[in-house]
């Protein structure tokens, strides 16, 4: 146990995490390029045309994945800035930082594709209802993190004041799952409940959880990238960056 | 197979604008995203090499 708990610490810092990160990127690459072609094969070519939709509901393998993703990401982030905020470690805020505009992207895809599939079946791009509307300020807490944490110098106060922030912006996370179910909305409800049986065809819903699976593994990629940049932006000063073969060459 | 032939794939049933507009956009933002990356990870590496060169320099005037 006690072997365990010092591996951990050593992995919270930036100078073992940065190698180790370097490890792992190329084994999440592969894990969306697999999860990523076997998705959309599923979805484009295996999942049949819905009754009701057409073929516009193909939307959906882009738009959940890139929904879940914006609020899984979202809650992670503010996880690890609260950390940093609490235990003052400095891999906690970086992560947090590294997060940021990956989540961004998530939030920017889920209204860009929710737009172009509401035009075809609500006969509007845009309306101002509690799904959409919640998943639009979930865009912008992610830009005021970002802008909130590049406006202050000096980086460990810029952790914290962006923690409060990130951190205040979880409570729109529920919200923005329970809107379909809180308000009369024009988006239609959950398209996966662990409480109801699916309502959707066996090869829709593979294709969707397919999908998601290849945004996350692709998450956790740009993140790791963005964190090895982080890290060796903010550790400029130390030794062992200095020392490190790439920054030496 | 679903489609009877490329056009007919490429059409979407009347909704190739609204389904290739979310996959083609959704394909050239992480695309960018990854570009930007790759120049952020190359403009910390060469700001770090370049002063790796001037204390080289410093250390062989001294």
């Amino acid at each position: 146990m006690s072997h365990r708990l010092i591996n951990w610490f050593k992995l919270s810092s930036p100078y073992s995490f940065y190698p180790l990160a370097g490890r792992m990127i190329p084994w999440f690459w592969a894990l969306t390029a697999v999860f990523g072609v076997i998705g959309l094969y599923v979805g484009f070519f295996v999942a049949p045309t819905d009754a009701t939709q057409g073929d516009s509901y193909r939307i959906i393998f882009i738009h959940v994945p890139a929904s879940w993703l914006s609020m899984f990401i979202y809650i992670i982030m503010a996880f690890w800035a609260g950390m940093g905020m609490a235990f003052n470690t400095r891999l906690s805020s970086m992560w947090a930082l590294s997060l940021a505009p990956t989540g961004a992207l998530m939030a920017f895809l889920s209204l860009w594709t929710g737009a172009l599939w509401g035009k075809p079946t609500w006969g509007t791009w845009w309306v101002w209802d509690a799904r959409l509307t919640s998943e639009l300020i979930l865009l912008f807490l992610y830009l005021g993190f970002m802008a909130l944490h590049a406006a202050i110098d000096e980086p460990r106060r810029a952790d914290r004041a962006a923690a409060v922030l990130a951190l205040v912006g979880v409570v729109n996370v529920p919200i923005i799952y329970f809107s379909v179910k809180w308000w009369n909305t024009l988006h239609q409800g959950s398209s996966v409940s662990l409480t109801k049986a699916p309502s959707m065809a066996q090869t829709m819903l593979w294709g969707m959880l397919l999908m998601a699976l290849c945004f996350w593994m692709y998450s956790i990629a740009a993140a790791l990238k963005r964190l090895r940049a982080i890290i060796l932006e903010r550790e400029a000063h130390t030794d062992w960056v200095l020392r490190l073969p790439e920054a030496t060459a | 197979m679903i489609w009877n032939s490329m056009s007919d794939f490429w059409h979407m049933g009347g909704y190739g604008l609204y389904v290739w507009g979310s996959v083609g956009v959704s394909v050239v933002v992480l695309v960018w995203e990854q570009v930007a990356l790759k120049k952020r990870t190359e403009a910390i590496l060469r700001s770090l090499r370049r002063r790796a060169r001037a204390e080289k320099m410093d250390r062989e005037l001294a």
